[in-house]
């Protein structure tokens, strides 16, 4: 057999963590390989060695039958390899074309390296339908379109094959089908993709084998075709995994969040909200679906004071802030709010910050961790601890530096920052966005005692299942409006699929009429 | 050894020992080129800066000096700024030791006095360093542009009042009369006999008490108080410090009034110390030369106090070598802090690779 990638005995130590332990993997030239894994499993850590980032302390690499010892991400894509990161690696206002060739400039006068990177840029484009405008700024192009242009760069520079990073991460759904188009086309040229993902229902749809991999080891290499989206998950947590959630009926109360005619304009003009009225009461969770973007990071921020209100009002425990009398996030904590935020490393955390002071973030001001202005790091500490302890954070040191801990035990650390802290309201972003799946099912089971323990809860996810799976209602945002809200006893996937696309003017004409003002 | 206690001191001591040997080490092959012998250089530094009781004074007396402006570089550090306006603080910061003395001439006792010209020293240096800090956080007006031109501002403003305003009467020179004794601190040479030991006369004085006291304070409320706390989720991650419900524009202004009040005991380590007057340009270098100190105490105060003693060594043996050799000038100082700094702080982790495979390689345990 052919075979693009083999990696033998692939042996990785971070200090006391075995990020890979003596890892195998074959990879068919020309197919498509998902690898699969919790958090923390070893699988970046397994790309980033293939890519060239880190040396294996041991094993082999040979990529189509030659044996290399990659000591950087050049001599790798020399062999043929091209990666798409997470996050991409673009200049925003370089165009497209300029982005391409950066880091392949071919010469010393940029007119000759451009041109002849349009020439073969248009090639690329025809053979893999990989359409883009070139001159177009990247800040222009949707999130779908620059990751196209990453896609390009890596052919560009000759890759045979693609490694992509949790590439679904940040698409819409129709963006999403419009990539895996383009793996098919890819694959159909012969290019080899190895897909890094945790929604295994995307492996089940594109790929061809796929490779689990759990603390460092691989554990399983299957046939798509021959596994399903349960045995996967089995093979990641190694044990069965419930993924519908049993939620206990809970009478709602009073209501504990109320927000009034909330409009936000962003420094460019942009409006970013549009008239958001919204109650929340007691032992209920309200789900915000949407497309990101679409307004939800606008309304976490205004709402937990991060950002000044403009207009309109959030009324909480009998106080009313607005445009006048401003919230802030001090002031909102102490009117019993919570609040996890979306991107955790970018604000819920000090990632060179020890656990134990990235527990009291936002809470240092406490009287039980300080008095008058000293702190007590001892307290702290021992909070750290407890916090650990009722969320499973694991290593459970509370001297670890922050960034040390995996995705999930990140964000459990957060939750567990915010929910014990007994809030009346809870505002809940991303809760389980890069989270392995054993603890998205733990962290489902803590927003849901939440709930029973009469809080109100705010659910921003881009993840429909979730959303449907805990909220008792759901709020639809498109383009900074609601374009829906309703039980979600009865709500359905396609029914928020297209609101979330803003399409039920189609059949609703009274709602396009309330919102008609906003859209032109 | 377990492994982490080796990282930890292969960071913590041997990589800034061996950056500091090779920085000597550049120095020596400088020495050798222009026709010095290295290590009789290397001794008459050595002597310069330890050899008699007067060297030392001086050694510490510098030191001294470094280890405000080095603290006071750390503190804006953490908060995510970078103070460059030490010089202005610390001149405008005996400006204040300085008023305060005259203000309250001349009956108060050494015991009020004292204190007072300390505070003075503080509120002047820190008043002047919140204005930048002010401009930045409500103006966005860049800190390193305007502590630089506050730098500027101060040398203006001080030329000004010494030759217009406090110029002793009937003199040419620009500086103030003498401060009456009881606003001097006293020197180290005074107080050792007390306790048994003569030491020569010197300018080392109390204020290195000060230092070290203000090297505790430092550390303490960066690490165990609610402000310090603010000032690093500030820098680290600014993100952080506004979901946190940090005002980060008054934590701009705090520390930076912070970093100014340390920047200013200069001040009092110069004029209450020392010169028992206000004199022109005294505070030059130092400002400028605790960022190095910062640089290379990984601003952390302890890591402080060595590389002031570091850089008090080199100002004190650099003059002894300028002094006794008479192809070396005092310049000489200025190139061996460049090439300290070069491989303390640019060239910080050449070694680092090399000194983890030889000392804490990576274990191979099989679980």
């Amino acid at each position: 057999m052919n075979f693009a990638i083999e990696l033998q005995d692939i042996d990785k130590r971070f200090g006391a963590v075995h990020a890979n332990d003596h890892v195998n993997l074959q990879v068919e030239t020309g197919s498509i390989h998902g690898i699969v894994g919790e958090n923390g499993a070893g699988k970046s850590t397994l790309m980033s060695i293939l890519y060239g980032f880190y040396q294996a302390d041991s094993g082999s690499i040979k990529i189509f039958g030659n044996e290399y010892q990659f000591t950087d991400s050049h001599e790798a894509i020399a062999a043929g390899i091209g990666m798409v990161h997470q996050h991409f690696m673009l200049v925003d206002n370089f165009t497209v074309l300029e982005n391409v060739i950066l880091g392949a400039e071919g010469g010393q006068l940029l007119a000759e390296g451009l041109q002849a990177a349009r020439q073969s840029l248009k090639e690329l484009e025809e053979k893999y339908g990989l359409e883009v405008n070139l001159d177009a700024t990247v800040d222009s192009l949707s999130v779908g379109l620059q990751q196209r242009v990453e896609i390009l760069k890596a052919l560009y520079k000759g890759a045979k094959i693609l490694i992509l990073d949790e590439p679904t991460g940040v698409l819409t759904p129709q963006e999403t089908d419009e990539l895996f188009k383009i793996f098919a086309a890819l694959k159909a040229q012969g290019v080899t993709i190895i897909l890094i993902t945790h929604k295994l229902r995307e492996i089940m749809a594109v790929t061809d084998t796929v490779s689990v991999m759990r603390r460092g080891a691989m554990v399983a290499h299957l046939e798509t075709l021959m596994t399903s989206e349960s045995q996967l998950a089995e093979h990641m947590v190694g044990r069965k995994v419930l993924f519908n959630v049993n939620k206990e009926q809970v009478e709602a109360g009073d209501v504990l969040l109320s927000v009034k005619h909330l409009n936000w304009t962003d420094s460019q003009g942009v409006p970013r909200l549009k008239r958001i009225n919204f109650d929340i009461r007691a032992g209920e969770v309200l789900g915000v679906a949407g497309v990101s973007g679409n307004g939800q990071s606008e309304l976490l921020e205004v709402l937990s004071g991060i950002t000044p209100i403009q207009e309109g009002s959030i009324q909480i425990k009998g106080q009313t802030f607005s445009a006048k009398k401003q919230a802030n996030p001090a002031k909102m904590r102490t009117m019993g709010m919570a609040h996890v935020p979306e991107d955790r490393h970018k604000q819920g955390m000090v990632m060179q910050f020890r656990a134990a002071e990235t527990a009291i973030l936002g809470y240092h001001t406490d009287s039980e961790l300080s008095n008058g202005p000293w702190l007590k790091p001892a307290l702290g500490k021992e909070r750290c601890a407890e916090l650990m302890q009722a969320f499973d954070v694991r290593p459970d040191d509370v001297e670890l530096k922050s960034a040390n801990f995996s995705g999930g035990n990140q964000q459990k650390l957060i939750l567990a920052r915010e929910m014990e802290h007994d809030p009346e309201v809870l505002l809940i972003g991303q809760p389980t966005r890069g989270v392995d799946v054993g603890a998205i099912e733990f962290i489902h089971q803590k927003i849901l005692a939440m709930r029973a323990a009469g809080k109100a809860v705010l659910l921003v996810s881009v993840e429909l299942e979730e959303i449907l799976s805990l909220s008792d209602r759901i709020m639809v945002l498109c383009d900074g409006e609601i374009t829906g809200q309703m039980e979600a006893a009865k709500a359905d996937e396609r029914t928020l699929g297209m609101l979330m696309a803003n399409a039920q003017q189609a059949y609703d004409p009274l709602q396009s009429i309330a919102s008609g003002e906003g859209q032109s | 050894m377990k492994r982490d206690t080796r990282l930890a001191w292969i960071n913590g001591l041997l990589l800034p020992l061996l950056n500091v040997l090779t920085a000597f080490a550049a120095t020596a092959v400088l020495f050798l080129l222009i026709g010095v012998n290295p290590l009789e250089a290397a001794e008459t530094l050595l002597y310069g800066a330890f050899g008699y009781g007067e060297g030392i004074g001086y050694t510490f007396y510098y030191t001294t000096n470094f280890i405000f402006t080095g603290l006071a570089v750390a503190v804006a550090f953490h908060a995510g700024l970078f103070n460059i306006g030490g010089e202005g603080q610390a001149y405008i910061g005996g400006l204040g030791a300085g008023l305060a003395v005259f203000m309250l001439f001349p009956e108060l006792s050494p015991w009020l006095m004292i204190p007072a010209s300390i505070l003075g020293a503080m509120i002047f240096g820190g008043a002047w360093a919140s204005v930048p800090g002010y401009l930045q956080a409500y103006r966005g007006s860049h800190i390193v542009i305007t502590t630089i031109m506050f730098n500027f501002l101060a040398a203006t403003l001080m030329v000004y009042l010494l030759v217009k305003v406090l110029r002793e009467p009937g003199q040419m020179t620009p500086q103030t009369v003498l401060f009456p004794d009881n606003a001097w601190l006293p020197f180290v040479h005074d107080i050792l006999p007390a306790f048994g030991i003569e030491m020569e006369r010197s300018p080392l004085n109390l204020s290195i008490l000060l230092a070290l006291a203000m090297c505790f304070l430092v550390w303490f409320f960066l690490w165990h108080t609610r402000w310090g706390y603010a000032i690093r989720v500030t820098g680290l991650n600014p993100h952080a410090a506004v979901y946190g419900g940090i005002n980060q524009k008054k934590i701009i202004v705090v520390a930076m009034c912070i970093s100014g009040a340390l920047a200013g005991l200069v001040g009092i380590n110069e004029l209450i110390g020392y010169h028992h007057r206000i004199i022109m340009n005294f505070h030059l270098g130092y400002g400028f030369g605790g960022i190095a100190v910062a640089l290379m105490g990984r601003n952390h105060p302890f890591g402080i106090v060595i590389a002031a003693l570091l850089f008090g060594t080199l100002y004190q043996g650099g003059a002894e070598l300028a002094f006794e050799w008479s192809n070396i000038s005092r310049d000489i100082v200025v190139v061996m802090q460049g090439l300290v700094i070069l491989f303390c702080g640019a060239l910080e982790y050449m070694y680092k690779p090399t000194l983890i495979r030889w000392l804490a390689p990576v274990q191979e345990v099989r679980s």
